[in-house]
């Protein structure tokens, strides 16, 4: 008797079953079954989903998104914020050298939180959320990280920039690891400037980084950066079963956020995106614009750029760089990982770019504020007078 | 003498207190019961982190640009699908009733996807833990929809795995009657050997079924329960009459009657084939099982070579045992269940091993007139050439 119902088989096999091509035509013409059929397959639509004219049910509904909203509320974190959430820390003084002394406050925990809309993740975090506070200073600031582990796990911190090795917050060598209860002061100078990051280095590292424990470290140079639209994307992803590949890819954590959410720019003005890959188990990772080419920094250590006019680059895990681009038309304009899967698994989203008269129409329209548009525009450290 | 003064000895019944004290222990129960959902028993800490099972049942293509999933979630407690993917990317999909499955619920999620047709597809839901549960589409064609022709082609396909095989293998019958009895006897063994093969044959096929329901249903065990009380109800059923003569006729009757729950599997299988879209395969497997089944015939009508039933008889035989491929090809093709193929055709291994028990028997008496031992040569040649005649022609269908 035949054994196929339950039985999974690959299509290769199916090609390779004996008589499969002849007794296909023989068995579809004998049962009128089609062989092949010629009836157009819709194609996504590519607006969003309205219950519109001309479009069949189904035809609107084929979108290549997850379903529903994430409730940052309860996350206490909005990925779209996270764009412009610089933390300052706060000057506490002045080096015998004269450099500012700047403080911050980090603590590990354990959070659960919402991914994408109704996937839930244990997450580790850095001050309760994911990516963790991206720490913004200027070239040259003596950093003093208070960090306390509240966590279930020892956790450390471990910068990427110049630092002593006593410094570098890595599991067994100097202080290790920092057990729950316990509290270390990481105490560095911040060098070199460019666009960095941070991440837990406790055993094992793998789970210790898809948990959720990275965020970005930006160094801003004395000689300051032209003035710009400035926006922080860590490219990140999660492994929701466990099983060494993630289920769902995302900048700034929530997946297909920024498809629901458009992220509001002006036209003709210089737009600045502080881009960090951490994505685990992946090799590779992508960033592709369309309709716009950008200029490249790699890892953000310099000032003159280091690729000119592309509008895809690759990233490895750590990984970093600074994009620069001027939106040239209004319109809805798409960013995601060159890689179609990890776009298709939550990688993916939208800038909505428009006229200066129309840019509070499109803040409120994605939530946001005069107070976000301050915050993107006056992000770097060196314009800032001190700390806030 | 002495028991029977104690048992007089014994307190005179008050039948309402008899049934009272049957009530106490499920009365304790209750409050036991009420006790552990209340307060949990003290045993907070010991209940674990969530767990989270469901069985994708079946995969629907009703038309272009759809997938429909249908689920049941045999896991130990409610549960929720967030998301659902489609060739790992995310789609927009609704769900009917709900996302969230209570234990023993189903759903079935419709999916927005541009499925291609003939290529393979791999559909994933996934839970609001971040669970993964997949289910696969081998070659992606359009589910056959109930209608008028389609209906009649399956029918068709019925009719060439049951109903001819079985009808020419019937036709064996005025040839048979002419044998000697030595003879007869090797065809009574051989019946016996083509019995026993399609009772392991079944009793595999209702296992594999088993192992694809959901959980509750304790399938293998349910196996075994529905094979053994079939019997038991055909072997009582047997000795209802109180006449130590077998009927011949009756016999063959239950021959055709386990044949036919076996032949029900097959068109099951041949129909689910054809409905998952490997109709290439189902069509092979027609040619095959007409080859295979011509045997059953002769098993059929072995026991009655020395009767002269009436030809309506032959007739009713031959749809006992042939129709229900027809029966199986429907319901396989247009509304597979594998609950239900599971219970048929676990009663069909109890209805084929009952008649190995009589035709076993008839065999021994037909050799016991011979003045042969029961395990001679013609008897086991027989019986292997049973075995060996399905087991080489499955050659055909298994693969």
């Amino acid at each position: 008797m035949d054994r196929r119902i339950h039985r999974s088989i690959s299509r290769r096999r199916f090609l390779g079953a004996g008589a499969g091509g002849v007794a296909s035509m023989l068995g579809a013409g004998l049962l009128g079954l089609p062989t092949q059929s010629h009836d157009s397959i819709s194609q996504p639509h590519p607006t969003p989903t309205t219950h519109g004219e001309g479009t069949t049910a189904h035809n609107s509904m084929m979108r290549q998104m997850l379903v529903g909203a994430v409730d940052h509320m309860r996350n206490g974190f909005d990925p779209m914020k996270l764009l412009v959430d610089w933390d300052y820390g706060t000057i506490t003084g002045q080096t015998e050298t004269g450099q500012s002394i700047r403080e911050y406050t980090i603590s590990a925990g354990d959070i659960e939180i919402e991914i994408a809309p109704g996937i839930f993740f244990p997450a580790w975090t850095y001050n309760g959320r994911v990516p963790g506070p991206t720490i913004r200073c200027s070239e040259n600031d003596h950093l003093l990280i208070n960090f306390a582990n509240f966590g279930s796990h020892p956790h450390t911190m471990h910068f990427h920039g110049f630092h002593r090795a006593e410094m570098d917050g890595v599991d067994g060598e100097y202080r290790g690891a920092i057990a729950p209860g316990e509290q270390f002061t990481y105490e560095f100078d911040a060098d070199p400037f460019g666009c960095h990051l941070y991440h837990c280095h406790a055993t094992p590292l793998k789970r210790h980084i898809h948990k959720g424990m990275y965020g970005a470290f930006i160094v801003d140079p004395l000689a300051s950066r032209p003035p710009a639209r400035e926006l922080m994307m860590i490219m990140n992803a999660f492994d929701t079963n466990f099983d060494g590949g993630n289920e769902i890819y995302a900048v700034n954590t929530v997946g297909h956020e920024f498809m629901r959410r458009p992220i509001p720019l002006k036209v003709g003005e210089l737009v600045r995106i502080y881009l960090i890959n951490i994505v685990e188990f992946d090799l590779i990772n992508s960033f592709h614009l369309h309709a716009h080419f950008f200029d490249y920094y790699d890892t953000g250590t310099t000032l003159q750029p280091t690729l000119r006019m592309v509008d895809t680059i690759i990233q490895a895990q750590g990984q970093r760089g600074i994009l620069e681009f001027r939106p040239r038309y209004p319109g809805r304009y798409m960013f995601h990982a060159h890689i179609s899967e990890f776009a298709e698994l939550g990688w993916m989203g939208f800038f909505n770019v428009v006229a200066e008269a129309d840019y509070a129409a499109a803040l409120a329209e994605v939530g946001l504020d005069v107070e976000w548009d301050f915050k993107s525009m006056n992000g770097n450290t060196i314009s800032q007078s001190g700390g806030r | 003498m002495t028991d029977q003064t104690s048992l007089t000895t014994e307190p005179k019944p008050i039948p309402g207190i008899t049934w009272l004290l049957a009530l106490v222990p499920l009365l304790l129960l209750g409050i036991v019961i009420t006790y552990l959902v209340v307060t949990e028993g003290g045993l907070t800490e010991l209940s674990g982190p969530p767990v989270e099972q469901l069985l994708i049942e079946r995969i629907v293509l009703p038309e272009a640009g759809i997938i429909e999933v249908h689920v049941i979630n045999d896991g130990p407690q409610e549960m929720t699908i967030a998301q659902v993917q489609v060739d790992d990317g995310y789609f927009m999909f609704e769900a009917s009733p709900s996302t969230v499955i209570p234990r023993l619920g189903s759903a079935t999620f419709t999916i927005y996807y541009p499925w291609v047709e003939e290529e393979a597809h791999r559909v994933v839901l996934v839970s609001s833990l971040g669970a993964l549960f997949e289910g696969e589409i081998a070659v992606a064609v359009p589910t056959p929809q109930l209608s008028g022709s389609l209906f009649i082609q399956f029918g068709l396909v019925g009719l060439y795995v049951g109903i001819v095989p079985v009808g020419l293998g019937m036709l064996w019958y005025p040839f048979m009657r002419r044998l000697s009895k030595q003879a007869m006897n090797f065809i009574l063994s051989l019946t016996v050997g083509l019995l026993v093969y399609l009772a392991i044959g079944t009793w595999l096929d209702a296992n594999e079924f088993a192992t694809t329901i959901p959980a509750f249903w304790q399938g293998v065990p349910m196996v075994l329960f529905v094979a053994l009380i079939s019997l038991g109800i055909l072997l009582a059923l047997g000795n209802l009459k109180k006449s130590t003569e077998i009927s011949a006729l009756g016999v063959a009757y239950r021959i055709a009657l386990g044949i036919g729950l076996h032949n029900l599997g097959e068109g099951l299988a041949i129909g689910a084939a054809f409905a998952s879209g490997e109709a290439a395969l189902g069509t092979f497997l027609i040619l095959g099982f007409t080859l295979h089944n011509i045997t059953e015939g002769i098993g059929i009508t072995a026991p009655i070579v020395h009767n002269r039933p009436p030809f309506t008889h032959l007739i009713l035989l031959l749809i006992v045992a042939g129709s229900p491929a027809i029966l199986g090809v429907w319901i396989g093709g247009f509304a597979f269940n594998a609950v239900l193929a599971t219970i048929f055709l676990a009663i069909g291994v109890g209805a084929i091993l009952q008649v190995v028990w009589e035709v076993g028997k008839l065999v021994a008496k037909e050799t016991h007139k011979l003045n042969l031992p029961f395990v001679n040569w013609v008897n086991l040649s027989g019986f292997v050439a049973g075995l060996a005649l399905m087991y080489f022609t499955a050659f055909m269908v298994k693969f």
